[in-house]
Order: structure tokens, then C-alpha cells, then sequence
């Protein structure tokens, strides 16, 4: 197989965190390392899981099969397999495969001698996951509430643990997350628009430098945030929009057991009114 | 960025953290799962913050035995309990003096001190009333109220008027926006501090309407037949309330995969059922019902008299009073039983079953 391009940055020895040179070694253009290994062992066993999991249930409607987590009795030890023990060991599963992959990715950085961006911004998607799956849960004191594997049966889990709170678009963190998601959209749009109509002009035009953006921002509001600021703007916005999705579930409950709205009474009991 | 300008914008984000969990609940929790595993049918509540049953006041002196002269025998204008022993008539009025008089004034309070039997004070009149409805809700709604019963204390808690009440809202101006909220915005316990209307209290604790808002299929289907925003809002801030009264959420009594839906309700939704009913039933018959007999300082805004919803009794706990019965007590509040306790019904069947007492109530009221 021909190198592609960048294969010559990319395709060097070293950089690995673990293992040497043993694991050092790629599939066709995949680098693998001890990462790319654990994450297929954990990645195919729990698939398979899921696979065996579901054909003990009722159905086989992809839409409806579901792999529940235990019942709230067992609190945060094992569960017998059929009654959430697969849940159990497919999230074990799920986790591994997760990590490892956001580490064949620190792994990768390493060989291309770049920064940790992407990992770093992987671990936001892996650490709203565990805070649904593990955090919150054990702050519980029960694996029963995290939510189930199946399509519709983890939308109605969303439902039914947002209805516990009576009305969610009240919590304040979901606020924040719901609001960084909108800005993240219209951040990407717009910064998408920009690079197309500077760089791909229509037949005639010359193609035009960041400088006509920069200028123009700078001359109307007197600050451009710059080509590299604008994607450190970025990752900002898209990492909040996480990070806050994650905080607003792990609140609700361990931090707050009534309606959201209730709890906005802190802003109608100060003292400088009430 | 210079460090000084991030090391105030870090200060500004922690701080904002530490605000936000301001006005949290980090103590122990309390669980309980009700509903298949998984599906987040879940009770969670703060151990600290969690509302603590009120002490029951003791008895004013044992429930002496039935039997001897009756309250109609030994006493003057006696409509309502005079089929009861005297004794056991004047146990009563000695729990009422504790359950709801105002101790500086105690049987003042309704009656006369020169003329006991009179009716002049229009607080006789309600408590007469009262009475009647008392043993209604323990004759005629066990299906909500079971065999745990109620006495005046499980709405009076040793106030004159129970401290949790409404009336009609307010009359709005209706050719001005200004000022006027549609019912909405008015951050009170009613609606759980949503901004939801309360205004669902007189469509379906003194109206009569049915709540019928979720629709039937998935995208509107031919004529807009659904129910209205605004219907839809009030029924949303009608079920604030009851979870906030009883202090559970949602999944206390449905799914949410499919709120309408019976067969994936828990049995407890047919119990509020027939607690909607029940109140209204209570609000139209017996407080409307007094609307010439109260002064009016004890009247809402539009002159309506102070009506109950489910905080009236249940103050916070899914169980008024923590499930303690105080019926054994005040035997008399017990009322006529003219039918057999109904059955448990399950939730599949509950559209179709009629509460009892809507099957004829008027006939079991004892009117003399």
C-alpha cells in the first residue's frame, strides 16, 4: 500500500506510553499500539455481549432491545447476569474501550509530536458518559440508575429521570449545557460560512486572506479573535456544551432531589428582598 | 490574555460553580425504585430536606365508651351528630377545640358561651359543614382516602383555616396586558415555583373537566383536534402541584414513556384519581356550598370561599400525616357506611370504574 501523504510524520516509531515497541505496529494505514488491542478485545467482547444479552430478551426489534442495569436492591455490587450483571460487565466493556481509545490517540500525538487537543477533547465525550453511567450512580448508591442500552428504552430513561425533577429545562447546569450546544451550532455555521466565502470565491474573485476578517472585525468592534483564536474559541464552546451536560446530571439527585424550579427559591429567598 | 485577566476569569468560573451548588442538597439520599429496572422510575429524596411528619397532638382525654343518652337527647339543635352517645359527642367537640380552635378563644370560637346551642356565629354553620364533609370523604372516598380516614386535623393541623388553601384568581382587566399573568409567573409553592398557571385549580378541582391533553397519534392528523397550549400548561402546573404536595415526582404514578396511558401507570394514579374528585367534590359541595356563610375575610379575591387542592391535606408527604389514622379517635367523623370499602382496582381498569361516590353521594350524607 502507496504511503498517503502525511504517513511520513505519522508513520515513526516511539511515542508509545505503553508497551514499547511490541505493540508498535499498524493495519494498513491504522496504527494499532496496546491501545488499538484493548480496544478491539474490549470493543468486539462487549458487542458480543449486547448481542448475547439481547437475544435472551423478548425481542430482536432493533428499536426495542434493551440491556437493563440492575435493580436499585443490588446497589453498587454485582448483579447476577441476567438481571443487570451484562449491563454491568458491557459497560466495564464500553469504559475500556473508550479510554483506550482516547489513549491510542494521546499515543498518536505523541508520533506526530502534536498537542493533546484531541484526547483531551475526546475525554469530554467519555467523561459525560461515565458521569451518566458511573459518577452519578455511585453517588446514588446503585448501579440501577444509570441508563439502559437499548434505543428507546435510554429515551425512556431520559424522560422518566428528567420527570423526576418535574421540569428539567429549570436545572440550571442543563441551562448552561442546552445554550453552549445552540452557540457551538451557530459557531461552527458561521465560522464555516467565513472560510467559504473568503477561500472559495465565486469564478473571478481572488481568493481572500484571513487579514480582510481580521480587519473588518477589528476596524467595527476593534477585536478579532484571530484564525487560531477562533478555534480555540471552538473547542472552548463545544467542550462546555459537554462538560455542562455532564454537571447537570450528576446534580440532579446527588445535589438536588426536588423540582428544578425549587431550586431557583435561593434567588427569591436573598436577603436583600425576602 | 494577560495571567492577571485569566486568573480573574478562572476566580469568576469557580466562583460561579460554588454559587450554583449554593442552594443544593449534598446530604443523604433516600431511594426507591418504582418501576422496572433501568427505566429511571425512581423516588429520590433528601433524607434532611425531606418533610417530617408533624406530632400528632394526643388525645384531649381517653374515647369514652359508646352507648347511653345520645348528643340529640342531651342537646339543643344537634343536626349532624345527633345520633352519636353525648360522651362521645363531647369527646368530639374537645378534639375540635384542639384540631382547630384558636386556643385563646376555644369553644368560643363556634359557639356562644351563654347559649351553646346557638347558631349565631357563622363558624358553627362551617363546622356543622365540615363535619358533614368529614364523614363524606371517610364514608364515600376510600378509594383515595383507604382506611386510613381523615379528621379535621388532617387539614386544620391545629389552625382555624388550613394554612394551605386557594380561591379564585383575581379578575383582570380585560382590555389592558398590563399586569395581567394569565395565571402564570407567580413562583408560588402551587406550581411547584414554575412559572406554570395555577388557574388548572379551577378547571379541575372545582370544574369539571377532564384532564385530556396527550394526543392520540404521533403528528396532528387531519383538523387540529389536540388540546390547546394552554390547556395542555395547565394541566402541567396542576401535576406540579400534586407532586409537590405530596413531595414525589412524575414517576410516583406514570410512566413518562406514555403519561395517558393506565396499563404503564402505577397503581397510585388511580388513588389521585380519585383524589381529583374527591376535591372536587369537597370544593363544590360542601365549601361552595357556604359561599353566603362566610364573611368576607375569608373569601379569595373574586369572593369565592378559600378551597382545598391536595396540599390542603397532604402538606408535603405522599401519606398525609405520615399515614397515621386519628379516625379511631373520633368514630364519629367515620360517617354512615352505607357501602362496603371498594376494592383495589388496578390501574388498567380505572378509566372505566367509577368512583363510588359519584354513584349517588347525596344519599349517604345523614341530614337531619
Amino acid at each position: 500500500m502507496a504511503l498517503l501523504s502525511f504517513e511520513r510524520k505519522y508513520r515513526v516509531r516511539g511515542g508509545t506510553l505503553i508497551g514499547g515497541d511490541l505493540f508498535d505496529f499498524w493495519v494498513g494505514p491504522f496504527y494499532v499500539g496496546f491501545f488499538g488491542v484493548i480496544t478491539a478485545i474490549t470493543a468486539s467482547l462487549g458487542t458480543a455481549l449486547i448481542f448475547y444479552a439481547a437475544s435472551l430478551g423478548p425481542t430482536w426489534n432493533p428499536w426495542l432491545i434493551s440491556i437493563a442495569p440492575p435493580d436499585l436492591k443490588y446497589g453498587l455490587g454485582f448483579a447476577p447476569l441476567r438481571e443487570g450483571g451484562f449491563w454491568q460487565v458491557i459497560t466495564i466493556c464500553a469504559i475500556g474501550a473508550f479510554v483506550s481509545w482516547a489513549l491510542r490517540e494521546v499515543e498518536i500525538c505523541r508520533k506526530l509530536g502534536i498537542g493533546y487537543h484531541v484526547p483531551f477533547a475526546y475525554g469530554f465525550a467519555i467523561f459525560a458518559y461515565v458521569s451518566l453511567e458511573v459518577i452519578r450512580p455511585f453517588l446514588l448508591g446503585a448501579w440501577g440508575f444509570a441508563f439502559p442500552y437499548g434505543i428507546f428504552s435510554h429515551l425512556d430513561w431520559v424522560s422518566n429521570t428528567g420527570y423526576q425533577y418535574l421540569h428539567f429545562h429549570y436545572n440550571p447546569a442543563h441551562m448552561i449545557a442546552v445554550s453552549f450546544f445552540f452557540v457551538t451550532g451557530g459557531a461552527l455555521a458561521f465560522h464555516g460560512g467565513l472560510v467559504l466565502s473568503s477561500v472559495n470565491p465565486a469564478p473571478g474573485e481572488p481568493v481572500k486572506s484571513p487579514e480582510y476578517e481580521d480587519g473588518f472585525f477589528r476596524d467595527t468592534i476593534g477585536y478579532s479573535v484571530g484564525t487560531l483564536g477562533i478555534h480555540r474559541l471552538g473547542l472552548f464552546l463545544a467542550l462546555s456544551a459537554g462538560f455542562w451536560s455532564a454537571i447537570c446530571i450528576i446534580i440532579s439527585g446527588p445535589l438536588w432531589t426536588r423540582g428544578w424550579p425549587e431550586w431557583w427559591t435561593w434567588w427569591l429567598n436573598l436577603p436583600i428582598w425576602s | 490574555m494577560s495571567r492577571v485577566l485569566t486568573n480573574i476569569v478562572l476566580a469568576s468560573i469557580g466562583g460561579m460553580g460554588i454559587a450554583l451548588l449554593g442552594g443544593c442538597e449534598p446530604g443523604p439520599k433516600q431511594s426507591t425504585q418504582v418501576g422496572y429496572r433501568g427505566a429511571g422510575l425512581d423516588q429520590i429524596v433528601d433524607v434532611r430536606h425531606m418533610v417530617k411528619t408533624a406530632a400528632i397532638p394526643p388525645a384531649p382525654y381517653p374515647l369514652p365508651a359508646d352507648g347511653g343518652p345520645t348528643a340529640g337527647q342531651t342537646y339543643q339543635n344537634v343536626k349532624v351528630l345527633g345520633g352519636v352517645s353525648a360522651e362521645r359527642f363531647n369527646h368530639l367537640m374537645a378534639e375540635i377545640n384542639q384540631w382547630v380552635a384558636p386556643p385563646e378563644q376555644g369553644c368560643a370560637y363556634c359557639h356562644n358561651p351563654a347559649n351553646m346551642a346557638s347558631d349565631e356565629k357563622y363558624t358553627k354553620i362551617v363546622a356543622r359543614r365540615m363535619i358533614q364533609m368529614t364523614q363524606t370523604i371517610n364514608s364515600q372516598w376510600s378509594p383515595h382516602v383507604q382506611n386510613v380516614g381523615v379528621t379535621c386535623y388532617t387539614c386544620h393541623r391545629g389552625n382555624a383555616v388550613p394554612t394551605n388553601k386557594w380561591a379564585m384568581p383575581g379578575a383582570q382587566n380585560p382590555n389592558s396586558i398590563r399586569g395581567n399573568r394569565y395565571g402564570m409567573n407567580e413562583l408560588s409553592a402551587d406550581a411547584a415555583y414554575s412559572d406554570l398557571p395555577t388557574t388548572g385549580f379551577g378547571d379541575y378541582l372545582a370544574g369539571a373537566k377532564n384532564i385530556r391533553v396527550n394526543a392520540h397519534t404521533a403528528l396532528p392528523v387531519g383538523r387540529m383536534t389536540g388540546a390547546s397550549v394552554q390547556t395542555a400548561e395547565k394541566t402541567y402546573g396542576l401535576m406540579m402541584h400534586m407532586s409537590k404536595a405530596l413531595g414525589v415526582n412524575c414517576t410516583f404514578c406514570h410512566n413518562t414513556q406514555a403519561f395517558a396511558s393506565w396499563s404503564q401507570s402505577r397503581p397510585q394514579r388511580v388513588t389521585a384519581w380519585y383524589g381529583i374528585r374527591m376535591v372536587r367534590d369537597v370544593n363544590n359541595t360542601y365549601i361552595s356550598s357556604l359561599a353566603s356563610v362566610f364573611p368576607a375575610y375569608r373569601k379569595g379575591p373574586q369572593g369565592d370561599p378559600y378551597k382545598v387542592n391536595c396540599t390542603t391535606c397532604h402538606q408535603g408527604q405522599n401519606k398525609p400525616l405520615g399515614g397515621v389514622s386519628m379516625i379511631d379517635q373520633a368514630p364519629a367523623l367515620k360517617g354512615p357506611l352505607v357501602m362496603a370499602a371498594a376494592p383495589a382496582v388496578a390501574p388498567a381498569a380505572a378509566g372505566a370504574v367509577k368512583p363510588l361516590a359519584m354513584n349517588g353521594p347525596q344519599a349517604a350524607i345523614v341530614k337531619k
